[in-house]
């Protein structure tokens, strides 16, 4: 089913805590089956703009739709994945399973006071093949190594199927073996499940040569286009972080790349 | 031994003891994981607070203290919004003031010492049957809401803001767990005391988490435990005539002790 509406559709969303402002007249508009970078320095307003997106703070200025629906009327929020940066730093000491921890992710999704199904215990199953850990299913996840914890974590934001999948700094604090295996595994689950990513870094590096569009923070929202262009333009790069608005807002095309 | 089960008052214990060994530790898991170990001992006075005002309103001293823990846990929760930063603020105010107010009302209550000793160490063999009617019933009820709600008392547990981003109602089912929390404290103080009831919500946990290898396992494990603390506290209690609310608790501790030895010495091998 391919619908018109963008996946992500913020409109003029200012945001502050007290006087300041993190986010200045945002406008993103992330397509069905995007591979969207958003970068940009510490500081820059990515974590509060994702926050607005996922619901766990207020929009209080412009409007943000999930799907076609406003954030704080959307109610199906399996269809969306996430993985937090601080996923990484849980309590380690946690006595819970691999296969425990990945099925937290369909608790909402089951309903209050249903226990979970078979076709739950597959889809766990599932999710863990697909990040390479279901020999690990039943092992303690304080016990895994930081990329094998990541993967548990990418599990878990998969088990309910969700078209859309949100990581924050997905590398940080993984070495360079596991930061490959991250990227392959991305590709693989744009392959397999057309889904929409947006992957979230202060870091420019490996990023732009894996996503097929980057998005440019910092209180504003400087570019949004393909990583080629951003790339040409040392410029934009240099002026990164300071006053000059340079918005090349040109809409990133559609090419159905796994959609 | 035979002869211990044959007396009404020991069964009486017995009963009360089981139902809290189940109901203490599951719910204490989740308090430990929470980081919420120090959350009962606050609930435990402010129970005891209630129940010095149940004696000198005349009043069953169970029930006082039943309501007087559930609104506690509730206005802990208001209190935490207000040391957002130091959570633990909340449970230390609370527990000063309920103490504080608990020492006036028993002073204004003197006269029955017996019946103050008996909730602040415990007197689970002058348990009434009436008390053992409330303590089963209100245990059932806390378990079968334990039932229900394990799946997202486990997604808040382990992860809150991910079970926020899933759409589980947070605030919904923490307030209910920390009702839970004060049934569980309510029900525990009868049986091992007002300083002992974290306790007994604690240790037999602290045994679990060092050996446990899964969630389920932990809870598993956490009650294991403390069955078998208050079955060998209270023969234990009764055979040497010691103070059972004690015995139990200290029976807690060395099974904790036994394990972590246990641990040390086969890495030592």
């Amino acid at each position: 089913m391919v619908t018109t509406n963008p996946v992500i559709d913020v409109r003029d969303v200012s945001f502050g805590y007290g006087k300041d402002l993190v986010l200045d007249r945002i406008n993103l508009r992330v397509a069905r089956g995007e591979y969207l970078g958003l970068i940009g320095p510490n500081g820059s307003g990515k974590t509060t703009l994702l926050r607005l997106i996922l619901g766990l703070l207020p929009v209080t200025q412009g409007e943000i739709r999930l799907f076609g629906t406003p954030v704080q009327r959307f109610r199906d929020r399996w269809r969306v994945g996430y993985v937090a940066q601080k996923a990484a730093s849980f309590n380690t000491a946690f006595p819970a399973t691999v296969e425990e921890v990945v099925r937290t992710g369909l608790t909402a999704r089951r309903g209050l006071l249903k226990r979970f199904t078979s076709s739950d215990r597959l889809a766990v199953r599932q999710a863990l093949d697909r990040v390479g850990l279901l020999p690990y299913k039943d092992r303690l996840v304080g016990r895994l190594s930081g990329g094998q914890q990541q993967r548990v974590f990418i599990a878990r934001a998969l088990v309910s199927r969700p078209e859309l999948l949100i990581l924050d700094e997905p590398t940080v604090g993984v070495d360079a073996s596991a930061e490959g295996q991250f990227y392959r595994l991305i590709r693989s689950l744009r392959k397999e499940m057309g889904l929409t990513v947006i992957l979230v870094s202060h870091d420019i590096g490996a990023i732009t040569q894996e996503v097929s569009s980057l998005a440019c923070l910092n209180r504003r929202l400087f570019y949004h286009g393909s990583p080629a262009d951003f790339g040409t333009d040392e410029q934009l790069c240099e002026f990164y972080g300071h006053e000059v608005v340079r918005i090349v807002h040109h809409h990133h095309p559609e090419e159905g790349e796994g959609a | 031994m035979i002869e211990m089960l044959s007396l009404a008052f020991m069964q009486r214990a017995l009963v009360a003891g089981l139902i809290v060994a189940v109901v203490a530790p599951s719910i204490g898991l989740f308090l430990v994981l929470r980081r919420l170990a120090l959350y009962g001992d606050a609930l435990s006075h402010v129970t005891l607070a209630g129940v010095a005002t149940g004696m000198l309103t005349n009043t069953y001293p169970v029930a006082t203290g039943l309501a007087f823990a559930v609104a506690a846990s509730l206005g802990m929760d208001w209190l935490r919004q207000s040391y957002r930063r130091y959570s633990e603020m909340a449970v230390a105010i609370v527990l000063a003031g309920a103490l504080a107010l608990a020492v006036i009302l028993l002073s204004l209550a003197a006269g029955s010492t017996g019946e103050i000793m008996a909730y602040l160490f415990g007197s689970i063999v002058t348990v009434s049957a009436t008390d053992v009617r409330v303590i089963s019933v209100v245990g059932a009820a806390v378990l079968l809401c334990l039932f229900l709600l394990y799946k997202e008392l486990l997604a808040t547990t382990f992860d809150e803001e991910y079970a926020r981003v899933g759409g589980l109602p947070i605030k919904a089912i923490n307030m209910l767990f920390y009702v839970l929390v004060a049934l569980t404290v309510a029900l525990t103080m009868r049986v091992v005391g007002a300083l002992l009831v974290s306790s007994l919500m604690v240790v037999p946990v602290g045994a679990a988490l060092q050996v446990a290898r899964s969630f389920r396992g932990a809870l598993l494990l956490s009650v294991a435990f403390g069955i078998a603390s208050v079955l060998a506290g209270l023969t234990l209690a009764y055979v040497l005539d010691l103070a059972p609310g004690g015995t139990v608790v200290f029976t807690a501790v060395a099974i904790l002790l036994l394990i972590l030895a246990y641990k040390r010495l086969r890495r030592i091998e």
